[in-house]
């Protein structure tokens, strides 16, 4: 920015201030002050504004450095996005306005102040808006983690014996996680029996039902047996209706019956003492 | 009545909710729960083949009545188009067992019997209408 510009920015200093204060209080009191004690708010508003003023000071990188931590902290605290972009916006109107009420100032002149404002608002708005998306991008990263984590869950519920409970819809995403999950778990826990809840899973169609033989195909090869628990009656119907063949399955009508056949066949039982 | 409602399929989430609607309107309409399966996995498997296969189009659902002799028959409808490759030859794919996909093969001829009317529209190059219905017992 040309020094001459940033001169003028600079002798309107606590005008801007004083104004832009009192328009963001307008502006905040209709929309996001209700959770923010008004002394963490003027205190923040303070420091915005005057980050803002400082970055014409800065070289670029530091001033992307020192608008970085103050957004991330305020991401942390969950400030919404519009706070910064209307904060923005209303700084660049009332520095515009100040500067333009000035008649001695030459049309030439005003035109170059006012690009130079322009771009200078316009590249911190985006580089907020970018640190904004990023850390959205990072949580919805994260949730996906975590929900991948939950989606495909094996339990060694005894020794030798694992339960994989599915409970929600199954898509190819998933049913690829079933099966690493099913393989990697059966080594890990040494489990001979695994068992397949699908009492949680809405709808069996031909896909469901092609990935959980593939599974118990696999399930097979590394040495374990799979049993099939929890098909609802009208699951059982369906099923039947589409043709599909689980002769080959060993089907259990519920998780308990399939835990009593899983000890009977690594040639144990539950007794009563 | 004819309450219709349209899902647009063009990812897995569409036909989780295309699925939903039907459950949803078999409920409505009276269905009990081993219908609402049937009708539910009908539309997974023509909303599943729509994505698969034309990549994109949509599922139609609607409340339908007729008239018959021992009064009025309740039923829904279950359109699926799509403006995919189309479908050379209906008798085979309504073999159990053919698929080009590396799939079971069961889907189509499973709808077919998983509803009572069942029609297939196809035009090669040009796309699929599949028209089923379930009526209310
Ligand atoms: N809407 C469609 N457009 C074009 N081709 C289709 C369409 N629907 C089905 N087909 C063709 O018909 C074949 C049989 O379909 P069907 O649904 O019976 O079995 P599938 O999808 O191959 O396997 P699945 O048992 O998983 O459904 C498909 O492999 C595909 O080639
Ligand atoms: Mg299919």
């Amino acid at each position: 920015m040309q020094p001459s510009v940033i001169e003028m920015i600079n002798s309107y200093r606590d005008e801007v201030i004083a104004q832009w204060k009192k328009e963001i209080t307008q502006v905040q009191e209709g929309e996001f002050n209700h959770t923010v004690p008004e002394a963490v708010f003027n205190e923040t508003n303070k420091e915005f504004v005057e980050l803002i003023l400082h970055t014409l000071e800065l070289k670029q990188n530091e001033a992307k450095e020192h608008l970085r931590s103050f957004t991330e902290r305020l991401i942390h605290t969950g400030w919404p996005l519009s706070y910064f972009t209307k904060g923005l916006q209303v700084f660049r109107r009332v520095l515009l306005e100040l500067m333009t009420s000035n008649d001695a100032l030459p049309s030439k002149k005003v035109y170059e102040t006012f690009s130079e404002v322009e771009s200078w608002i316009d590249g911190i708005i985006n580089q907020l808006v970018d640190e904004y998306s990023g850390s959205w991008e990072n949580t919805l990263h994260l949730q996906k983690l975590a929900l991948k984590e939950l989606s495909a869950p094996l339990i060694p519920v005894f020794e030798k014996i694992s339960v994989m409970p599915l409970v929600g819809t199954i898509d190819t995403e998933r049913a690829k996680l079933i099966m690493e999950s099913l393989l990697e778990g059966i080594i890990e826990h040494r489990s001979q029996v695994v068992l397949i809840d699908i009492t949680g899973v809405p709808v069996v169609d031909t896909m469901v039902a092609h990935h959980i033989i593939q599974a118990a195909e696999a399930v097979r090869l590394v040495g374990a047996k799979c049993i099939l628990v929890g098909i609802r009656p009208e699951i059982a119907q369906t099923i039947v209706n589409l043709g599909i063949d689980l002769g080959k399955f060993s089907t259990k009508s519920s998780l308990r019956k399939g835990i009593e056949s899983g000890l009977e066949l690594t040639h144990r039982k539950i007794v009563s003492v | 009545m004819s309450v219709q409602s349209n899902v647009e399929v063009h990812s897995e989430w569409g036909i989780v909710s295309a699925r939903q609607a039907g459950r949803n309107l078999a409920k409505e309409l009276g269905f009990g729960g081993v219908d609402q399966a049937r009708i539910t996995t009908a539309i997974s498997e023509l909303a599943r083949n729509i994505y698969l296969y034309a990549e994109k189009g949509e599922i139609v659902l609607e409340g339908i009545e007729k008239k018959e002799a021992g009064g009025v028959h309740r039923g829904l409808r279950i359109v699926a188009k799509d403006q995919g490759p189309g479908i050379k030859s209906v008798r085979e794919v309504m073999e159990d067992g053919y698929t080009t996909s590396g799939g079971l093969g069961a889907g189509l001829p499973g709808v077919k019997r998983l509803m009572d009317e069942f029609d297939i529209d196809s035009i090669t190059g040009e796309g699929t209408v599949i028209t089923v219905v379930k009526w209310l017992r």
